[in-house]
């Protein structure tokens, strides 16, 4: 008698998730993989919609959009690529929105080794400061326009290796080839502190905002379970997962 | 069209592969011979080892090599008590890296060489009195010579190629170590297709007129191999 009904009430679970339950294909900035995650399986439990997330760069998600990649939602890393796909008709024009404003952190596997004012980076005694290709990343361009207010960006120039995203960076430091590197706080963000090393936040006052816009692609007009995903990222316990990771928001 | 950083781009990449393919030439030859000729149990797994740079992902190599050139690694603890610093972000760091990843595409065609030639030649020098070098030299050589020029042409080939070892390895410094694999991930990732058109289509020309020479100057491959 039991199992019948618990039976049924399965049947039943399946029945009206296959009628309401939608997918959503969702291209995610690397630096958002940790919490888009935790966000998504909340979402899922939430709401019975499934994102399926792919993570990568951004640039690489703009050129696979370009020639047809089957993405309804494109979190990106910065808010140039999804205006970009505006103009260029790619989108559904009113949903793109700040989902996250990424905040820039000079981090050292080293413990001592950055103080809390980066007055290290005017010391100089250190071999390699590992940066983001400023060209291809929000957090590398930052990185130089806090260098460059500080005055300090020729004194290091030769100093600066790159790496190819924000990633790949963090490992140059982490890896000790590299004494220090400009990351995402995101990335050395453990438990609501700086995980391990040492850290100098910087204020948000010494380069623009890095502000990461979400978009709904063209492709993903007319799902329910994309404009779902799009409202939930506005919610508290969303934003609240956000900035346990070290981003703001709006 | 190109601009200035492509063709410093293009130079870097042309002096590495050339200096790899040189380096692999001295260090791949002792090698190839050594596996073509011994009977020791060491052959299977040393014939591994020098192969493995073939199967492994770019990555896994480079990330390896990022580790053990490192502070922390045994490679850049040897490179720091020799007074030479660190390899990583250099261009003697990204020259043992090519060598390393280039080294089966030397070592494969000279064993294969090595091998054809057979005792016949070698007995027949010995009895007329040539040393081991003077035989090695008179005899092996010239007849080795498809080997050698198809280990050479594909190994600056491959190494022209190369381009997950150095992106974890090199830091992407203008006339260090941003060779043109990486000039073109740049261009494509700013979406500066126009750009990378031009170094990617030179790319793909010289990739098939090296195979096509190697086919040229090697007809007999294909014999020799069966």
């Amino acid at each position: 008698m039991k199992l019948s009904h618990t039976l049924a009430a399965l049947l039943f679970t399946v029945a009206s998730s296959l009628a309401s339950a939608d997918e959503v294909q969702v291209a995610v900035a690397a630096n958002f993989t940790a919490p888009m995650q935790k966000i998504a399986a909340d979402f899922e439990k939430d709401t019975g919609h499934k994102a399926v997330l792919a993570f990568g760069a951004t640039g690489k998600f703009y050129a696979q959009i370009k020639n047809g990649a089957p993405f309804q939602i494109l979190l990106a890393a910065d808010d140039e690529t999804p205006a970009k796909l505006d103009k260029e008709g790619m989108t559904v024009l009113g949903s793109r929105f700040t989902y996250a404003i990424g905040t820039l952190v000079l981090w050292s596997a080293k413990p001592d080794f950055v103080d809390a004012k980066g007055a290290v980076l005017e010391k100089g005694n250190f071999e390699h400061l590992a940066i983001a290709n400023p060209k291809l990343a929000p957090y590398g361009a930052s990185a130089m326009e806090t260098m460059t207010r500080m005055g300090v960006a020729d004194k290091l120039a030769p100093k600066i290796v790159q790496g190819e995203n924000i990633a790949q960076t963090y490992q140059f430091a982490a890896s000790g080839n590299a004494e220090m590197a400009f990351v995402a706080l995101s990335q050395v963000m453990k438990d609501g502190k700086i995980g391990s090393g040492s850290a100098w936040i910087v204020p948000a006052k010494m380069h623009a905002p890095i502000r990461q816009d979400a978009v709904i692609l063209a492709t993903g007009k007319d799902s329910a379970a994309a404009a779902a995903l799009m409202k939930y990222l506005k919610n508290p316990k969303a934003l609240a997962v956000i900035k346990s990771y070290g981003y703001e928001v709006e | 069209m190109l601009a200035i950083e492509d063709f410093s781009a293009i130079r870097l990449t042309l002096e590495l592969a050339g200096l790899t393919t040189g380096l692999l030439l001295i260090i791949g030859t002792p090698i190839a011979w050594w596996l073509a000729r011994t009977r020791s149990w060491l052959k299977a797994p040393i014939g591994a080892v020098v192969t493995l740079p073939l199967v492994l992902p770019p990555t896994v190599l480079g990330f390896y090599l990022l580790v053990a050139m490192g502070p922390n690694g045994f490679l850049g603890h040897l490179t720091q008590s020799l007074g030479l610093g660190l390899l990583p972000f250099t261009f003697p760091g990204l020259v043992l890296a090519s060598v390393i990843y280039s080294m089966p595409f030397v070592v494969q065609p000279l064993q294969n060489a090595f091998e054809a030639i057979g005792n016949r030649p070698l007995e027949v020098a010995a009895t007329l009195r040539a040393s081991p070098l003077d035989t090695f030299f008179s005899v092996v050589v010239p007849l080795a010579r498809p080997g050698f020029i198809t280990a050479s042409i594909l190994s600056f080939a491959h190494t022209v190629g190369e381009f997950g070892v150095v992106l974890m390895i090199g830091g992407n410094i203008a006339d260090k170590t941003r060779v043109v694999s990486v000039q073109i991930y740049n261009h494509v990732e700013a979406l500066e297709y126009g750009e990378a058109h031009w170094l990617a289509g030179g790319m793909l020309v010289f990739s098939f007129l090296v195979l096509l020479a190697v086919n040229v100057f090697n007809p007999n491959q294909k014999r020799s191999a069966s």
